[in-house]
């Protein structure tokens, strides 16, 4: 590996001194700055993407970077506040001449981050945040997200616990107090509400951001008895939730819908029996069914789970699908620049409809900046191999028909749609 | 030589803040949300004068801040000075309820239901979603300046320079507030409170005024900000953010003005830099110069600047150094 | 809401309840004798909940029985105590008694600073999840839902002991009432010969504990993860202002009514839910300007 990076300098070097021409605007380094959390609560998806970014572009140099220059990456901390955050962003940009960022983590630094990368004028990946909102209501030309967002993701939860539970009849709700808490019950209820409109919700509880207890909460569901509990929480909220439930017994009598549970699998262990819904935020989980087999995925899992000890979950797909999506843009970019290094703005012309494939499958940017990503979604059951519950009767809905269609907001869609999508959305499906 | 010092030396540093955002442009917003900032603990010192001490000021930040985004919003962008004439206004109103009852108290319970009422705001933020944007905030769009509707690049400018001389003239503002009798008795709250009433002057209106004007120092950076930032979160109420107001009226010098903006000056440097080259350890570092502040230099850089040209320390700084 | 729901509510609050009183109580008892406002408290808290459920983890993890974990959080508990408050109090501490009452509040803000980045380094951002303990005591079934034993014997047993354990010591042990005698009258406590520094150290110590042991209990219930220390300062603050400072009866008190004021808000209006706390402590001082259990002082003239 140390070998070809030197041949590949060398070789870069040696073009630098041909004096070619074409060379000649070639950078040292594609700089990139990548925005995540490395301090407080959300660092569970921040540190184990950092270890997959590094991983990924070591390999990347190793086999001559993008288009023969080496990428070179600027971590930021999310936790560490917005006004740190953006002051950060923009000597990142201002400064050091970053030439791309991944910014950010969380919808509310995506809202303030989206238009200062217009203003900067340079091309932003959200490659994590879920909100639907920010290219849904505002036109960006330097703002793209290289995955999909909150509303194929919870109405792909919607399809599969409608496909896998017809009969439900009573819901309940435990979210995080803040956006993302909010904004998913929103998109989740209108589509269940319009696709079964018979179904009940028994109760809502928004339980403060970072809640230690759930007793209370646990509680009063053992007492309403819904068929179905939905959370969209994640991280030690979601841990401590599950936990909770399953100590008192309630996983045995609810179906627990938990559509960000792919990133707790692990560190739930035994906690989380058979029979719940889980899903990953796009088709990301590590037993990928048509990826399981693929030599490189599953020596990428291993190294993974080698380096930090655990398997990996979705912003470590999320940060593979960015880093893919720079490559995949600056080779297009390249190819229609006859073969030259592009401008920086040849390389965003290259954003609209670019397909790129990070660990899972590909995914394509439409003309808004959406990308449009499949969701995976399964069911948990207990197995031998594994001291955590893994994945059985797995769907992979296509991102194509769950998406919000361009010019539409996904709230005014979402009451379009009637019991008979459930049918009309094909899914692919796989077992453990 | 030492009235050249102490006048020289304030004026230099005016005057390099001045001219920073010519030299290196990426300052200027951090410059901007500092002199904010300090216009917020500027309120926090007010307070220290007559010893008491708010833990939950930011609950005026916030306030101002969220007032300001809600006229930007009403208004389809909102015009700047409006913008900040009603952020302050909503936290003078804000101020005069809560003070009324929490100027009752003194020491840990004044901290104390200061912090209680700011957690209800901040808590209140969260929960109305549907109106403030919960947890991810609202979003403030660039308002017009005077009218005029400007680009991002000249309206940071106008803004900077808008910070910077409003700062200064709050500075001002307030350095006459201090040495105004109503200055001199909030100063006795501190002493002898007793002492006070028995020349038949009420500790608690004294106090209460003191209040309102913190407030209103404070709703002025919050509104600040907001429009600088372009966005408000519940983040501007929380405890943590009171902290560090008293955190950097503490490390520049509660005893002087000047201390509360060489103090954030100095506190968003070492926080931006910390945070971005030693990530991991930014508050262990920031942590680190308050102990050091307080154990070597309880009157702060301001303290420590009078100390070292030898000024005779005015009755405010001496107290504070106490 | 029927005569069950009520009950279970009644049940849920005193849960609660139990743990942020055992918590409280440490930082009551500093102040009391300090007169220092800790806000490292919720550190100590977070770092008693680390320890208990990392070393938990090895070591069932190594074949040991669960039970191993109620002796683990009392070690836990006084290590923390000893070893991270102990030097805090003696290095940091002594030095500014007789500073400002911002600039005390303020240095234990920065230590709060400091070991939350500590316990990072320590432990790092993944959150641990170890609840061997609480599974080891099994489940009990009141009205047709079931509550672990844990959570509904266990910590309001734990708390009352502590709450009688604590009384015992302050008014029966030679220790105790020289503490007793320094949350008094410091000045005369000093006068008569009492080793004051001593006094302040063992406190600190002892309420440095407290916070650690409900940590460590709490370990078992939920998650441990950054930020879980600067949560529980605040509702700690408001529990302490709303007793009382100093007073120990008052906490209990005081953390009864918020944690049973919390549990109804979340049967019947569950969005009031964490304004809870900031409302009583509001309305008690609103009525009782020194807290439920304070008494006011002197003016000097």
């Amino acid at each position: 590996m140390n070998g070809k990076r030197i041949l590949a300098s060398a070789l870069t070097a040696a073009l630098a001194l041909g004096g070619s021409a074409l060379a000649a605007d070639k950078p040292a380094e594609l700089k990139v700055g990548i925005t995540a959390f490395l301090s407080g609560p959300a660092s569970v998806f921040g540190e184990p993407a950092k270890a997959a970014a590094d991983m990924i572009i070591a390999d990347l140099n190793a086999n001559g970077g993008i288009g023969g220059v080496p990428v070179t990456t600027y971590f930021v901390d999310e936790g560490a506040g917005g006004e740190a955050l953006l002051a950060e962003y923009r000597r990142l940009v201002q400064d050091v001449g970053v030439d791309a960022m991944f910014a950010s983590i969380s919808s509310g630094n995506c809202n303030k981050i989206a238009p200062l990368a217009e203003d900067l004028k340079i091309l932003n990946f959200m490659w994590d945040c879920g909100t639907q909102r920010i290219l849904e209501e505002s036109e960006y030309r330097y703002v793209y997200r290289t995955q999909a967002n909150a509303t194929p993701e919870m109405l792909a939860t919607v399809l599969y616990l409608l496909k896998t539970q017809p009969d439900f009849k009573t819901i309940a709700v435990v979210n995080q107090d803040y956006a993302w808490g909010r904004d998913s019950w929103d998109i989740f209820l209108t589509a269940l509400k319009a696709m079964k409109p018979d179904v009940e919700v028994v109760a809502e509880f928004f339980p403060k951001f970072g809640a230690p207890d759930f007793s209370t909460e646990i509680s009063r569901l053992q007492a309403l008895r819904p068929d179905v509990i939905l959370s969209t929480s994640w991280g030690g909220d979601l841990d401590t939730f599950v936990k909770q439930a399953a100590q008192r017994g309630l996983t045995n009598t609810s179906v627990f819908v938990l559509p960000l549970a792919e990133s707790s699998l692990q560190r739930l262990g035994s906690s989380l029996g058979a029979g719940h819904i889980v899903g990953g935020r796009g088709d990301h989980y590590f037993l990928h069914p048509e990826k399981r087999d693929d030599a490189a995925y599953t020596a990428f899992v291993e190294a993974f789970n080698e380096e930090t000890g655990a398997y990996p979950i979705y912003p470590v797909f999320h940060i593979s699908q960015a880093i893919a999506a720079l490559k995949a843009a600056y080779e297009k970019a390249i190819e229609a620049n006859g073969g030259e290094w592009p401008e920086r703005e040849m390389v965003v012309d290259a954003m609209e409809g670019l397909t790129f494939a990070g660990l899972g499958r590909s995914v394509t940017i439409r003309a808004d900046g959406q990308g449009i990503e499949d969701q995976l979604l399964g069911t948990t059951i207990v197995v031998d191999e594994y001291d955590f519950a893994v994945l059985d009767n797995m769907m992979i809905f296509d991102g194509d028909a769950i998406t919000t269609p361009l010019g539409q907001t996904s709230a005014d869609w979402l009451k379009t749609l009637t019991p008979e999508f459930v049918e009309s959305v094909p899914a692919d499906v796989f077992s453990h | 030589m030492q009235f050249n010092l102490r006048t020289v030396v304030p004026s230099l540093i005016v005057l390099a803040v001045a001219v920073l955002p010519l030299l290196a442009p990426t300052t200027q917003v951090l410059l901007t949300l500092a002199l904010s900032k300090g216009l917020a603990v500027l309120g926090v010192i007010v307070l220290l004068q007559a010893g008491q001490v708010s833990f939950g000021h930011a609950l005026f930040f916030g306030v101002s801040a969220y007032a300001a985004a809600f006229v930007g919003k009403g208004f389809g962008g909102g015009e700047l000075f409006s913008m900040l004439a009603i952020g302050v206004v909503a936290s003078l109103a804000i101020s005069v309820v809560v003070g009324l009852f929490v100027v009752r108290y003194r020491h840990i319970f004044f901290g104390m239901l200061n912090l209680a009422v700011s957690m209800i705001f901040f808590s209140l933020l969260e929960k109305f979603y549907h109106v403030t944007g919960g947890s991810d905030g609202l979003s403030v769009a660039r308002p017009l300046f005077l009218g005029i509707e400007m680009e991002r690049e000249g309206f940071e400018m106008v803004l900077f320079y808008l910070v910077l001389v409003l700062a200064l003239g709050a500075a001002w503002l307030t350095h006459r507030f201090l040495n105004s009798p109503i200055g001199n008795m909030m100063r006795t709250i501190k002493t002898n409170e007793v002492r006070l009433e028995y020349l038949g002057v009420s500790a608690r209106n004294t106090l209460l005024v003191g209040y309102i004007v913190s407030a209103g120092l404070c709703g002025l950076g919050g509104a600040l900000a907001a429009v600088a930032q372009g966005v408000v979160t519940p983040e501007y109420a929380w405890w943590i953010r009171s902290g560090e107001f008293v955190f950097i009226a503490i490390l520049g010098g509660s005893g002087s003005v000047g201390g509360a903006f060489v103090g954030s000056l100095l506190y968003e440097a070492v926080r931006t830099y910390a945070s971005a080259f030693a990530g991991d350890v930014w508050q262990m570092i920031l942590g680190i110069v308050l102990l050091f502040v307080i154990l070597f230099a309880p009157s702060g850089i301001t303290g420590l600047f009078a100390r070292l040209t030898g000024r005779k320390a005015s009755p405010a700084s001496e107290e504070a150094g106490q | 809401m029927n005569p069950q729901l009520f009950a279970l509510a009644i049940f849920d609050g005193i849960a609660y309840a139990a743990l942020v009183f055992l918590v409280a109580v440490g930082l009551t008892l500093i102040f009391g004798v300090l007169r220092v406002l800790n806000v490292a408290h919720g550190s100590f808290y977070a770092m008693g909940a680390y320890a208990t459920a990392s070393v938990g983890a090895a070591i069932f993890a190594a074949g040991y029985s669960p039970w191993l974990a109620f002796p683990l959080m009392l070690v836990a508990a006084v290590l923390v105590g000893v070893i991270v408050g102990g030097p805090i109090e003696k290095l940091l501490l002594s030095r500014i008694y007789e500073m400002e009452e911002v600039l005390q509040i303020l240095v234990t803000f920065a230590v709060f600073m400091i070991l939350e980045d500590v316990q990072r380094l320590i432990w790092g951002a993944q959150p641990f999840f170890e609840a061997s303990a609480l599974m080891a005591l099994g489940n009990v079934e009141v009205f047709g839902i079931t509550y672990t034993a844990y959570q509904l014997i266990l910590l309001p047993a734990v708390a009352v002991s502590v709450l009688i354990g604590l009384r015992l010591f302050l008014r029966r042990t030679l220790s105790g009432k020289l503490i007793l005698a320094v949350t008094e009258d410091r000045e005369a406590a000093t006068s008569i010969g009492i080793n004051a520094e001593r006094v302040y150290l063992v406190t600190f110590i002892v309420g440095a504990s407290l916070a650690a042991f409900g940590g460590a209990l709490a370990s078992a219930t939920t998650s441990v993860q950054p930020g879980m220390g600067a949560d529980m300062i605040v509702l700690s603050f408001a529990v302490v202002a709303t007793a009382g400072l100093g007073q120990i009866e008052g906490a209990a008190l005081a953390a009864l009514l918020i944690g049973l004021g919390r549990s109804f808000a979340i049967y019947l209006w569950p969005e009031l839910e964490v304004l809870i706390p900031y409302l009583i402590m509001l309305l008690v001082l609103l009525i009782r300007p020194e807290g439920l259990f304070g008494k006011s002082r002197t003016r000097k003239i």
